[in-house]
């Protein structure tokens, strides 16, 4: 029993012991590399600032009723409570983010990846053309103001002109401020300009893929395009897929400049806003920035959550 | 190479390509009917259906553009001389600072490297209009509303050109830094005589990805005063009217030369963007 104890108690001070010199060593490398956070330092001073801060900043004003006004008061969940269980125009911000995120999410990931895919065939001047032509939406955002003139809502706009000389419409269709079709106008919208940084990463991983595997392949039987893409491409852009994903989950759930811009701000009553425009209207419109902030962590949420569920994916799919 | 040939049919293949067809217009429409707009005359604008081609090009839109800017009360040149500043301040600024941090990142052991590597990778899922209205408490608790400086620091720690350049160095030839070291350079040195001129391809994508994201801002967002604001914000201004057509003409012309300068750096550097996204890819 004794001899038990003295055991335990002699690990517990190797324990001790180990912890500190740990510290000790750990100390040592900080001071051996010391010219390695040097370098990093300057970086990180304004990431912390602009990054770090305002996460954090987020979360704790999220419990408070902050709004640059009045004294700030700890209101505990009370934002959190508003915004799940009473706040009708958070269900519907919350439902268009969702079927924005499908859309420019998911079907623009597929489609950066198709059109990388096919851009593949060309040869190099052809590629970096067509390069060009789809990323330009991404180089300068301002070419969206071409879809007002597109879906301008007097009897000039193209659509108009369109539908109404085959007589399916009978008078112009305003077509940005209308609940029953802004929505899907700004869907289409979003999609043209969703190519961005993963398709760029595609393209790239397209073109460093390993040749002799296309031979290897032929050898073993592949017998068709699809099949490939499917076993030998995919596999081995792995780790672009992955940061495709990414970039892409990040634009999905920021939507915003295109529906302020087009559709204004908040839309017809928020038939077309997302959480990141409900969150900027609380914010800046009507300075409840509290509330403003609870929004916002709930977005980080969601978006780190989405970000989990689709890397596990993803990694579960190379590795198999 | 022949027996890869045989293995792509004929119907497949143009399946392919009219389906690459398609998506392709569907993108590049609104980038042609720019261009093509900003050249047409006024009666071909509300030509119906909208003719792609311009049948006698004129440059009454620029001109239109010109004296419509003249006629407000911050001359044009105020907003060409704010949006250089900003882009090419930040974008120097995310370059200096995000090539530093990246080379120990990318070639240094050392302790809080893991837990650096992993904000940055969460970072990039946050863009800055998701943490805008936080960061609008610090950077007005800072003093710099209503300045060009709440536009210019927060790009300085853009994330994505730090990864970018991280994943690109992490490729580089070890023996290349032990030969620097062994002749007495100091890290420091060693970043910028060594990685830097070896990484010109990563430091040129992050410059078109910095510039791109920077000269897309009008700056509305922290600055009210509009002799502060950037070009895009005269292009709101003028293309206001564009709701009716009225004004298609000159909004199209005013696109077309905010396009320009991010499009020449994107056409220049194509190459090196391709080579260093080939490395964007996410290990674990």
């Amino acid at each position: 029993m004794s001899i038990a104890g003295t055991g335990s108690s002699i690990t517990g001070l190797g324990a001790k012991r180990g912890a500190s010199e740990k510290i000790r060593q750990t100390l040592r490398q900080v001071k051996q590399h010391k010219m390695s956070y040097v370098l990093v330092a300057p970086y990180m001073l304004f990431f912390i600032i602009f990054m770090v801060i305002p996460v954090c900043i987020s979360i704790g004003l999220s419990f408070t009723n902050f709004n640059m006004l009045k004294v700030t008061e700890f209101v505990g969940l009370s934002n959190y409570k508003r915004l799940f269980l009473e706040d009708k125009v958070f269900v519907t911000v919350l439902k268009n983010t969702l079927v924005f995120a499908v859309f420019t999410g998911p079907v623009g990931y597929f489609l950066s990846f198709g059109l990388a895919w096919l851009i593949n065939e060309f040869g190099r001047g052809m590629r970096t053309l067509l390069t060009f032509l789809f990323y330009a939406p991404a180089l300068s955002s301002n070419l969206y103001f071409m879809w007002t003139y597109i879906f301008s809502g007097d009897a000039y706009g193209i659509a108009n002109q369109m539908l109404m000389s085959i007589g399916v419409l009978q008078e112009p269709m305003q077509w940005l401020t209308d609940t029953r079709t802004m929505m899907g106008v700004l869907i289409l919208i979003q999609l043209w300009a969703s190519l961005g940084t993963a398709f760029l990463s595609f393209i790239a991983g397209f073109q460093s893929l390993d040749r002799s595997l296309f031979e290897a392949g032929a050898i073993d039987g592949i017998r068709n395009r699809w099949q490939e893409v499917w076993y030998i491409s995919i596999p081995q852009m792995a780790p672009q897929l992955l940061f495709g994903a990414v970039m892409q989950i990040s634009s999905a759930f920021s939507v915003s400049t295109i529906i302020m811009s087009l559709a204004g701000w908040p839309t017809t009553e928020y038939k077309a806003d997302t959480i990141v425009t409900y969150m900027l209207d609380m914010g800046n419109t009507r300075y409840e920035v509290g509330y403003a902030c609870a929004i916002a962590v709930f977005l980080f949420a969601l978006m780190l959550f989405t970000n989990n569920v689709i890397s596990r994916m993803l990694r579960k799919y190379s590795k198999d | 190479m022949l027996k890869k040939k045989l293995n792509r049919s004929i119907g497949g293949t143009i399946a392919l390509f009219v389906l690459l067809a398609l998506v392709g217009l569907y993108t590049s429409l609104p980038l042609f009917y720019t261009v093509s707009n900003a050249f047409k005359p006024l009666d071909q604008l509300y030509k119906f259906p909208p003719p792609l081609f311009v049948a006698n090009p004129t440059t009454d839109n620029f001109i239109e553009l010109i004296q419509l800017c003249s006629e407000y009360r911050i001359p044009l040149s105020r907003y060409i001389v704010n949006s250089v500043f900003v882009s090419v301040v930040s974008t120097l600024g995310n370059l200096a600072l995000a090539s530093m941090a990246a080379y120990p990142l990318a070639k240094h052991t050392f302790p809080g490297k893991k837990l650096i590597q992993k904000m940055v990778v969460m970072s990039l899922l946050f863009t800055s209009v998701v943490t805008y209205i936080p960061q609008y408490v610090v950077i007005a608790k800072m003093g710099l509303l209503n300045t060009q400086w709440s536009v210019i620091l927060p790009m300085f720690m853009m994330p994505l050109g730090l990864y970018l350049m991280q994943n690109f160095i992490m490729l580089l030839n070890d023996s290349m830094l032990e030969a620097a070291r062994i002749d007495g350079a100091g890290e420091f040195r060693i970043y910028a005589s060594v990685v830097m001129p070896n990484c010109k391809p990563a430091w040129l994508t992050l410059i078109i990805f910095a510039f791109q994201q920077v000269w897309n801002n009008n700056g509305n967002l922290y600055i009210y005063k509009e002799a502060q604001k950037m070009l895009p914000a005269l292009l709101s201004s003028v293309a206001a009217g564009s709701s009716s057509v009225a004004r298609a003409g000159v909004s199209a012309a005013a696109s077309l030369l905010i396009l320009i300068p991010p499009a020449l750096i994107f056409l220049l550097s194509q190459s090196s963007v391709v080579e260093t996204m080939s490395t964007s890819g996410m290990k674990d």
